[in-house]
């Protein structure tokens, strides 16, 4: 049977992902294939190394074991800049947010907006402010842009954060547990984008404890636990109930 | 599934702040700046010498003579690391400068006949472009600020080194440097263009001493950077995050090696600039100078937890420092008061900010 995941070229594909933190193991033969216009739900339980899989895709440290194919090239990133060159966006389980700085200053950080004074380029204040309160406003978020990221609410940081992974044409988007803190006017919000995302082709790897938001946008789910991918079902094949006892290990494996 | 943009995005829920809390006002740099206000209106009540002019040029030229290096130092403390070094590189820097220019300007030693030669009526004079000499040593003694700044910059963003442990470590390694290379006795800056050092470093442009003139370029130019360049914005955002700056592929690294190079750099400037007006640079120039000069930008409002801090608060800072010292000397109170006053301020600064953010 041809399932669409595996029907044509996969934009990442994880081989035998393993990592290690001392005597830690985090992660342990993770394989993955995601598709472009793809939605993957990654579930699993505290630790069980959701997290440390998104940031080893991103760049943030190299995989102990495995390799990793980004549109078919096998590719090994250094730093997370190489990883967002070639169309990876994440948004961090922890936002990554400079509370000192404003919300525009966040959303465009490390790819300033410039303009050339003479031999300077001087940052973009002005089309920086603009373009921010443009995303904010996709995603319904009352965000101000000038406003400092110390002052503002768990769902206005979390918009600042996904905002961010809007400002280039990714191929792939991460978003660790992007609902967590938010309402339920500004989860419609994420769920639709990550809806619009989809139609661009884009693949999204969604990770979230929120059942009904797995359930709502993706196409596939698969379930974490200590480390290891102990089920890949197609979102039709499986039930809330069955994703459950996979995440409590009620049930070994499916 | 377009979404149409929400154009009429208004926010019910949240006014405007009041001017005077909100931005500047709101900023510890603020309130010093008032308190500094306050204090010239006190100080020209309580002496009428105060505002004259003499004196406040040389409330100017004093305040100038730590400004230049605090402006480096608060690039650091903006970084959320601590530069112990500044007063150390001062005095090396200075050192280097009036040797390097001693020795091309002395007919006879080695390489020095490319700067000057002998008169037949016995006089040394310059043998080449005017200012060649005054520039190779100036340029010799911040070379120096720059190895020291880059191997603090090693030590602390590759190495992981602390800044204070680091930078502890150099005020001594470079201090004692100055003792070495001078034995002890420190140089003078001598030859046929040590008078052109003079007059750059003590001179006056427009009525104003020459250091204010260069503290003020400066500071415009560290604004600038600061507030409307890429560079600016990273410094704020190691300061801030670091591990987000990291993550948002800010070259970390590399911004805190170049913020201890602009700080020794700035030090380096600053001594060559007092043993110009010293005439000398004593191999106990400046000491203990960092501990004024960190100061001074604490009191400015720089943050030393990292993320705040500006050039008009390190000039704030400095000028309260030396308008306090300036008004003791006026009213003739015992000078050993002067440093206890000092650390008085520093505390109250920072608890004045400690106590507004509370009841914010
Ligand atoms: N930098 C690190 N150093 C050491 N151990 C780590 C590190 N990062 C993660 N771990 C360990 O790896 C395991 C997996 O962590 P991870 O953060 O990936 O979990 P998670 O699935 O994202 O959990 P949560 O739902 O709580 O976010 C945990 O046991 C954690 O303690
Ligand atoms: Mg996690």
């Amino acid at each position: 049977m041809v399932t669409p995941h595996d029907a044509g070229l996969a934009v990442l594909e994880l081989k035998g992902i393993g990592k290690e933190f001392g005597a830690i193991r985090a992660l342990h033969g993770v394989d993955l294939r995601i598709s472009p216009g793809e939605v993957v739900g990654l579930m699993g339980d505290n630790g069980a190394g959701k997290s440390t899989l998104v940031k080893i895709i991103a760049g943030n440290f190299p995989p102990s074991h495995g390799e990793i194919r980004f549109d078919g090239k096998p590719v090994h990133f250094g730093r997370p800049i190489d990883a967002r060159a070639v169309g990876i966006e994440v948004v961090y389980q922890d936002l990554a947010l400079a509370d000192n700085l404003t919300a525009a200053a966040n959303v465009f950080l490390g790819r300033e907006l410039k303009r050339k004074l003479g031999p300077f380029a001087l940052l973009d204040h002005k089309a920086m402010a603009a373009r921010a309160l443009e995303l904010f406003g996709e995603l319904r978020s009352e965000t101000r842009p000038h406003d400092l990221v110390k002052q503002m609410s768990g769902g206005q940081r979390q918009a600042v954060a996904i905002a961010r992974t809007r400002l280039s044409n990714a191929k792939l988007v991460m978003m660790d547990e992007p609902t967590a803190a938010i309402s339920v006017r500004q989860v419609e919000q994420v769920l639709s984008l990550i809806h619009r995302l989809k139609e661009q082709g884009v693949a999204v790897m969604l990770i979230s404890h929120r059942m009904p938001d797995v359930f709502a946008v993706c196409d596939r789910v698969v379930v974490m636990r200590r480390g290891e991918k102990r089920a890949d079902k197609a979102i039709g094949d499986t039930s809330p109930e069955e994703v459950t006892s996979l995440i409590t290990g009620a049930k070994e494996a499916a | 599934m377009a979404t149409p943009l929400d154009s009429s995005l208004t926010f019910s829920n949240v006014g405007k702040d009041k001017w005077w809390r909100s931005g500047f006002f709101a900023s510890q740099t603020g309130y010093v700046l008032l308190a500094l206000v306050a204090l010239f209106v006190v100080m020209n009540f309580a002496s009428p010498y105060f505002l004259t002019e003499g004196n406040m040029q040389n409330v100017a030229k004093n305040f100038s003579f730590i400004a230049i290096a605090t402006l480096g130092v608060t690039f650091v403390i903006i970084t959320g690391g601590i530069d112990l070094s500044v007063g150390s590189v001062m005095c090396f820097s200075a050192m280097i400068t009036s040797m390097v220019m001693t020795h091309i300007s002395t007919p006879g030693m080695p390489g020095a006949d490319w700067f000057v030669h002998l008169a037949p009526d016995g006089k040394t004079v310059i043998a080449n472009m005017p200012g060649l000499i005054l520039l190779v040593s100036v340029l010799a003694g911040l070379g120096v600020a720059l190895v020291v700044g880059l191997v603090n910059g090693f030590c602390i963003a590759v190495l992981g080194l602390s800044p204070f442990v680091t930078t502890l470590g150099m005020l001594s390694i470079v201090r004692g440097l100055g003792y070495v290379v001078s034995n002890g006795r420190g140089s003078f800056p001598s030859g046929p263009e040590a008078s052109y050092l003079y007059t750059l470093t003590s001179g006056v442009v427009f009525g104003m001493p020459a250091p204010f003139i260069y503290l003020v370029v400066l500071a415009v130019a560290m604004a600038v950077v600061l507030h409307h360049t890429g560079f600016g914005r990273h410094v704020f955002a190691v300061g801030g995050n670091e591990k987000a700056a990291a993550l948002t592929g800010i070259p970390v690294v590399r911004v805190k090696i170049e913020i201890y190079v602009i700080c020794a750099l700035a030090a380096g400037l600053q001594g060559i600039i007092i043993s110009g007006w010293l005439g000398s640079a004593p191999a106990n120039m400046a000491t203990s100078y960092e501990l004024n000069v960190i100061a001074a930008a604490v009191i400015g409002g720089a943050n030393l937890a990292g993320g705040i801090g500006g050039p008009l608060g390190a000039i704030v800072g400095c000028v309260l420092l030396e308008v306090i010292r300036n008004g003791l000397v006026l009213a003739q109170v015992n000078s050993y008061w002067q440093q206890t006053l000092v650390g008085v301020i520093i505390i109250a600064a920072v608890l004045v900010d400690r106590l507004r953010s509370r009841m914010a």
